[in-house]
């Protein structure tokens, strides 16, 4: 069983932040919303692993806004 | 409109009952002669405990309603006896097709897993299974079975005497009174026993209505099941076209809250929908329609004494996933055999506590499965709404999200983790899926299946493993059934019962749950297990 990744781990993150902005681009709200929607289950559904799932919605739980971190 | 409804099956005769200077007292009356209280009726008069039904009606129940019956319904229809009726008639299906706005976004095959006698699931109108129920009432009262069916009987007052109950029932030829040892409740979701008592019956209302109706149509439509998430003929709602027996098609519509219930039901109103749903060629008729609102809901307690709760009156389920019937007949057969065991002081009555225990835990099984499957037919929030919606456009292109389409999940029987009646699990190796308190999945062996060696009474199972014949245990006697894995070319009896194990020893309960399973026997641990699946050795 492996751990949820919390370090960096993607080699061009600048890249790949702008091609995350790309597929946004020219999309209403509504749109945008669906696609992060659909990225968010393609991406957890590659990740399987029902404990490194997990850590990762507690992780974006906690660390959202309030500076709680 | 199909004759059936206007039969009626039981009509009301004057009871010696009626007439007697004091109360006759019996063992078990049953109120409700809907699925569940002939089927609990049934299961007891086979063990030879007598038993009285009352109904204030003398028909089938009117209209389709439950429509989908699984195959541990069938399981335990084939124990009652009314089994091959049931699949006779019904209609056995596999495929379905999802929809989403105005395209089909996939289809699928349930694929049956192969080696069971039965079929995953039936579809057949729940008057035909009640008429079979009473076709098989009336089979067993002609072989001496002890069991009466009072039609035009109402209930209208029950009160708990401590050591009996006493009930005031109406009649045509006016009231009186009896008494019963013991009294299950099968009076429906709107169960008057239950307000009599002023019992809670507390959870989630979904704040919705369905229409239903039942259409005969001349055209050839598959068999299978379409599901609709939002389409153009029901913008924002979901539909669902599903085949009976005797060219009689099943449809749901989702309506939403805000709607005049009776406006609705008219033919003029309903009839348009559907065309506009089948499209304006197809040609068909109205057998029946009806608005329904569901909850989801438990009491805190089906037990109260000598008064037992059983199907809908103690429980109630959203209509996805067909677990109104089946969860109620699976109620019956966890009861019939606890009540006849404590009626014949072979267990402490305290077995009837379990019955509460293993069936709440059925019960929240269903309503949690209920609940996500309405969650995700009708999103309550927007959030929800996208993931939703994300879920069908992906299931369109990608067979992953495909499991995540939930319109409704098929009713699978509860395992009952975590019951004082059963005993630790001592087979390593053994499948999970027959871990204790498991239902016994079905295999086949030579000619025949397993389900139907296991009877109803409690049995030791042995596969590849030596044992007496027979194990008497308090006056008990228990009933090898021996099995070797070779007796099944297909290797399902190994898979199912054996796994990674060489040899397995199966306390099996009467109801076809696992009560204990060792890798050998052991006459002591068998005895230890059968004295705690009958309730009379508090958890270890
Ligand atoms: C419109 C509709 C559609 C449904 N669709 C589905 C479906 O698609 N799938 C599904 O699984 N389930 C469905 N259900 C639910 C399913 O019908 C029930 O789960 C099932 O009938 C429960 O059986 P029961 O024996 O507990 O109660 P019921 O079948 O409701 O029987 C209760 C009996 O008690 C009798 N009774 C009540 N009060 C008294 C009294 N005071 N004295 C004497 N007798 C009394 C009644 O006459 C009745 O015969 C539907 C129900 C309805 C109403």
């Amino acid at each position: 069983m492996s751990e949820l990744t919390l370090s960096p781990n993607i080699a061009g993150a600048d890249d790949f932040y702008a091609e995350l902005l790309a597929v946004h681009e020219g999309l209403t709200k509504d749109e945008s919303d669906a696609l992060n929607a659909r990225l968010i289950l393609i991406l957890a559904n590659h990740v399987g692993d029902r404990d490194v799932l997990r850590a990762a919605l507690a992780a974006a739980q906690r660390s959202g806004g309030q500076g709680d971190e | 409109m199909n004759k059936i409804f206007e039969v009626p099956l039981y009509p009301y005769t004057k009871s010696p009952d009626q007439d007697a200077a004091t109360p006759v007292r019996h063992p078990v009356m049953v109120v409700g002669a809907g699925p569940v209280g002939l089927g609990v009726a049934i299961d007891l008069a086979q063990q030879g405990v007598p038993v009285v039904v009352v109904d204030d009606n003398d028909k089938v129940s009117f209209g389709s309603r439950a429509i989908c019956f699984a195959k541990r319904t069938i399981e335990i229809a084939d124990r009652l006896g009314l089994g091959q009726p049931l699949v006779e008639k019904g209609v056995v299906w596999n495929l379905g097709k999802v929809f989403f706005d105005d395209r089909k976004v996939y289809d699928f095959n349930l694929l049956p897993e192969d080696g069971h006698r039965r079929p995953a699931f039936i579809n057949l109108q729940q008057y035909y299974f009640e008429d079979y129920l009473v076709a098989r009432v009336r089979e067993i009262q002609s072989e001496g079975a002890p069991i009466e069916l009072r039609g035009g009987n109402k209930v209208q007052s029950v009160t708990d005497q401590g050591d009996h109950v006493r009930l005031e029932i109406d009649t045509p030829d006016g009231p009186y009174t009896v008494e019963a040892d013991y009294l299950i409740a099968c009076d429906g979701a709107n169960s008057p026993i239950r307000r009599m008592m002023g019992l809670d019956f507390v959870g989630r209302v979904f704040e919705d209505n369905f229409l239903i109706a039942d259409v005969i149509m001349e055209a050839d439509f598959p068999t299978e099941r379409w599901f609709w998430f939002d389409p153009p003929f029901n913008p924002g709602q979901s539909a669902l076209l599903h085949k009976q027996p005797d060219g009689v098609w099943r449809i749901d519509l989702q309506l939403g809250w805000d709607i005049d219930k009776e406006e609705e039901k008219k033919p003029e109103k309903v009839i348009p929908r559907l065309k506009q749903m089948l499209g304006d060629e197809v040609e068909f008729s109205l057998e029946w329609v009806s608005i329904y609102t569901f909850q989801c809901r438990r009491m805190e307690k089906f037990r109260h004494g000598r008064i037992v709760f059983a199907g809908d009156s103690a429980h109630q389920v959203s209509p996805f996933g067909a677990r109104g019937a089946n969860s109620g007949l699976q109620d019956a057969d966890n009861l019939g055999w606890k009540l006849k065991m404590v009626l014949d002081g072979t267990a402490p009555e305290t077995l009837l506590d379990t019955y509460d225990a293993e069936r709440i835990h059925g019960a929240d099984e269903n309503i949690m499965n209920s609940s996500r499957s309405t969650d995700f037919i009708t999103p309550k929030s927007q959030q929800s709404r996208i993931f939703r919606n994300a879920v069908l456009d992906l299931s369109e292109h990608f067979e992953f999200a495909r499991p995540f389409v939930n319109s409704g999940r098929l009713s699978v029987p509860c395992v009952y983790d975590g019951s004082p009646l059963n005993s630790a699990d001592a087979l390593p190796g053994g499948p999970l899926r027959t871990r204790p308190g498991a239902p016994c999945p079905d295999a086949p062996l030579g000619n025949g299946f397993l389900l139907e060696r296991l009877g109803g009474q409690f049995a030791l199972l042995t596969v590849d493993a030596d044992a007496p014949e027979t194990v008497e245990i308090d006056g008990m006697t228990l009933h090898r059934i021996a099995l070797s894995a070779s007796e099944d070319g297909t290797g399902a009896l190994a898979e199912r019962y054996l796994g990674d194990a060489a040899s397995a020893v199966y306390l099996i309960r009467p109801d076809q749950h696992v009560a204990a399973r060792w890798t050998a026997f052991d006459a002591d641990a068998v005895a230890t297990a059968l004295s705690r699946a009958l309730g009379k050795e508090a958890a270890a």
